[in-house]
């Protein structure tokens, strides 16, 4: 009687040679044959990085720093024929130019202003991003409302000084808000009171806002088309995250709610924008905004991108709030639903507050998606940093071979700081996150 | 017997609170804004439009455009080409560029991604560092970078960089053979649609076989002896007998320039460069953690099953990490195809610089351009997105 089956190739016939007893060895030697030579493969692909970094890393190190210029006033200084031998990267070019990379064309007394803008912004994200920071609602307000406001007057000069017809137009608008608060509450049967602040507050905010603007502060005008450099860059990223983060959670909510028609015209904006690419956006807030404006109305050269970069933010932004929305478990919807609170208050007091936690990584990330998209608006002949290196590079004061290379070598550690820095932020986030997670 | 429970009715709410009213509310205001925007902006262009003396419709798409385009894999001349060629030239162009650089990008992209998983600490730092840099680096400053700094200090065509095998590169690009089609290229063909159709009875054959009675055989170098060995053989033995279906034509060094044989753009070469390292970075990130995906367990039952490392990543690790690569992998893809209308900052031919930059520039006519070039890249956008979908209902694990 025969039990076996012919499986011949699933039975080992002879024993295994034993395994050699683990190389119990420590400290340095152990570790580079443990890590790089742990075999001929493993030696192979180590020699092999060796050599790629031998023939790329000394080649740069010489370029950018050995062989680079530091000093000079023009272009005698950068190149091989007049300033010596070999000559390196042109740091003194980006030296002389700093300034016009920082500011643009911004006029020159007036600089502290954007100095003041910078200052004020870092105190803004510093503010939230900061997880233990004091306080973080009234960060929020000042990053949304506070830094706007006073950034616009701070750059512009503001000084709108809006006629007198205005003034009375936005009364007549003001007083038709609070009595159809008023008449929305009295009609629900509801207490009036709650009603007519929170009119009052809205008009309140639009009223404030308009005044400031108007206020005569005392500063020189400067118009749009002199601002550039990191100036036009970091106000393209910041317009972008104010305007997308509140739009992107209106989209978000939009995309998730149960109405029919609400849902579809999210579902179709988020779709549009994020199915074409950012350039065709800007062109097309450059060609096709003033056509859709009336003859007499111009939007201003800067504003167009603005509102391009800020639309196609909002679309990628709206996809990440979703992600958080999608992963609150329906508990806490039926938690806030039995404790009889209605659709604004359970999202902005149970929903909102967990979601948006959790996708801060996401946010974050998607920022610098954004920042990184900020040098396309040189494209469409907006004045950012890129355009900006690309002016100076055809400078004939400055006139060397090796400026192209210097300036977009600049640029690009210039990008690599603020992304590299974002994205080291959003893992610390996620790592915390994750750890309430972990058992 | 009468119970305590009241059977009183509801109490009378007003209509006002009814959910449903309150939806239909809020949706007709929607709509209703909604089209007052639609008609502020319409009303508003058509005035415009006709104060500028501008044209509408897409009746300009037949007038004779009037330039010359630098690439151009279909017959198109300024004399006699129309917006709706330089439409399709561009079209074409993009198509290309972006299917060139998802082809190296893959092959990038997965190099680099298993290579931050190597065991070998040089290798995975060095992939750390390329990611880390490529990806915070905008993608406009590493084309600009590659087209002026590094294609910019190439040689004038005199002093052409000889590369050997017919390739030379300068200032006016790269320049290669250009393959001349034979009569006998049928065979060729021939050979490799056989070779295709063997491979595939042959897998077919050697599946059943394993199923039945578990022995393996050899499928891989089958396939490749198959598909790449019999048009080769073929090659070979046409080229012996004087019958060469393919030959090339080698560019010619002249004193001033290169003639004959193929040229590449320098602006595409640029392009390809920068598209492909960028993505790369992407791709080798959501390679990498499609690989981490696969739980240890995994690795470990394959192990004790008795699989070889090399049939363990073949049979149990990459088919479950391409279920999870395989979706970002896809958008990275239309990233790319999207990113290739960067093309437009230094001048390669695409769909954007060609139509949304000259087009638009001689006709005016904004409404229709943005929207044909929109509608180009969203149906591209939306075709893929199907496809995925469709995809990744057959791969989902299936649950109860």
């Amino acid at each position: 009687m025969s039990t076996a089956v012919d499986f011949p190739h699933f039975v080992r016939a002879n024993q295994v040679e034993a395994l050699p007893p683990p190389n119990l060895a420590r400290g340095p030697i152990a570790w580079i044959r443990e890590n790089l030579f742990s075999g001929v493969w493993n030696t192979l692909l180590t020699l092999v990085v060796f050599y790629l970094l031998y023939i790329s890393v000394p080649p740069l190190l010489k370029f950018l720093v050995i062989d680079a210029v530091w000093t000079g006033t023009d272009r005698a200084a950068c190149r091989a024929d007049t300033g010596g031998s070999e000559a390196g990267a042109c740091w003194a070019f980006i030296w002389d130019k700093l300034n016009y990379f920082i500011y643009g064309s911004y006029t020159i007394s007036e600089r502290w202003r954007v100095n003041i803008f910078f200052a004020l912004l870092a105190i803004g994200v510093v503010w939230l991003l900061w997880l233990k920071a004091p306080r973080r609602d009234l960060g929020a307000v000042y990053f949304f409302w506070v830094f706007p406001v006073v950034s616009y007057i701070l750059l512009t000069g503001g000084n709108e000084s809006f006629s007198g017809r205005f003034w009375i137009g936005f009364l007549i608008f003001g007083a038709l808000v609070i009595s159809l608060f008023a008449f929305l509450a009295a009609l629900l049967k509801t207490s009036i009171r709650p009603a007519l602040i929170l009119g009052g507050g809205i008009v309140a905010v639009i009223g404030i806002t308009l005044a400031l603007v108007d206020l005569d502060f005392g500063l020189a005008h400067v118009p749009t088309s002199l601002w550039g450099g990191v100036l036009v860059t970091l106000l393209v990223a910041t317009v972008g995250i104010v305007v997308s983060l509140p739009f992107g959670i209106v989209l978000a909510l939009g995309r998730r709610s149960k109405l029919p028609i609400v849902r579809m015209a999210s579902v179709i904006f988020i779709e549009f924008v994020r199915g074409v690419p950012l350039i065709t956006v800007l062109i097309m807030a450059n060609t096709m905004l003033p056509l859709f404006l009336p003859g007499d109305m111009t939007v201003d050269r800067l504003l167009r991108p603005l509102i391009g970069t800020a639309l196609f933010a909002s679309a990628y932004m709206a996809e990440v709030v979703r992600g958080g929305l999608q992963a609150m478990p329906k508990g806490q919807y039926e938690g806030a639903m039995s404790l009889g609170l209605n659709y604004p208050q359970m999202m902005s007091l149970i929903i909102l507050p967990q979601a948006l936690r959790i996708v801060i990584p996401g946010i974050v990330n998607t920022f610098i998606g954004l920042f990184k998209d900020t040098s396309l608006v040189a494209i469409v002949g907006i004045f950012d940093l890129v355009k900006t290196i690309e002016a100076s590079r055809i400078d004939p004061a400055w006139a060397a071979p090796t400026i192209g290379i210097t300036g977009y070598a600049f640029a690009a550690l210039f990008y690599f700081v603020f992304c590299f820095s974002m994205s080291r932020y959003s893992l610390g986030v996620e790592r915390r996150l994750a750890a309430g997670q972990k058992r | 017997m009468q119970t305590a429970v009241s059977q009183t009715s509801p109490p009378k709410k007003s209509f006002l609170y009814d959910p449903k009213v309150r939806g239909a509310f809020y949706q007709v205001v929607l709509v209703a804004a909604i089209i007052f925007l639609f008609y502020i902006a319409a009303t508003n262009a058509i005035d415009n439009l006709q104060r500028a003396k501008i044209a509408s419709g897409f009746g300009f798409l037949n007038n004779t455009a009037g330039f010359d385009i630098s690439q151009t894999l279909i017959r198109f001349s300024a004399a006699g080409g129309t917006y709706g060629d330089a439409f399709i030239v561009g079209l074409l162009n993009t198509l290309v560029v972006s299917a060139i650089g998802i082809f190296f990008t893959t092959f990038l992209g997965f190099l680099i991604g298993i290579a931050r998983l190597s065991k070998n600490w040089m290798v995975a730092k060095v992939a750390m560092v390329y990611v880390e840099t490529l990806r915070n680096i905008p993608l406009l400053v590493q084309l600009l970078f590659w087209y002026i700094a590094v294609l910019g200090a190439l040689p004038q065509p005199r002093n052409s960089l000889e590369m050997g095998a017919g390739f030379y590169l300068n200032a006016r690009g790269l320049f290669m053979a250009r393959p001349l089609w034979g009569t006998n290229i049928g065979l060729l063909v021939a050979a490799l649609v056989i070779g295709l159709v063997g491979t595939f009875i042959y897998r077919r054959w050697a599946k059943q076989q394993q199923e039945q009675t578990g022995r393996q055989y050899p499928v891989g170098k089958v396939t490749l002896a198959l598909v790449l060995g019999l048009p080769i053989l073929t090659w070979i033995i046409l080229a012996l007998i004087g019958a060469n279906p393919i030959t090339f034509e080698l560019p010619r060094k002249g004193t001033f320039n290169l003639t004959g044989g193929m040229q590449v753009l320098p602006e595409f070469v640029a392009l390809l460069l920068g598209l492909v390292t960028y993505t790369a970075a992407f791709i080798a990130e959501v390679v990498r953690a499609g690989i981490l995906a696969v739980s240890k367990g995994q690795t470990e039952a394959a192990g004790s099953l008795g699989l070889t490392p090399g049939q363990t990543l073949r049979l149990v690790v990459i088919p479950q990490a391409m279920r999870v690569i395989i979706p970002p992998l896809t958008s990275q893809y239309l990233n790319l195809t999207k990113n290739s209308s960067l093309a437009v900052a230094i001048g390669y031919p695409d769909l954007v610089q060609v139509f949304m930059g000259t087009v638009l520039n001689q006709t005016g006519q904004a409404i229709e351009v943005v929207v044909i070039t929109m509608g180009v890249y969203l149906t591209i956008s939306l075709l893929t997105s199907f496809i995925m979908n469709v995809y990744n209902r057959r791969v989902a694990i299936v649950e109860r």
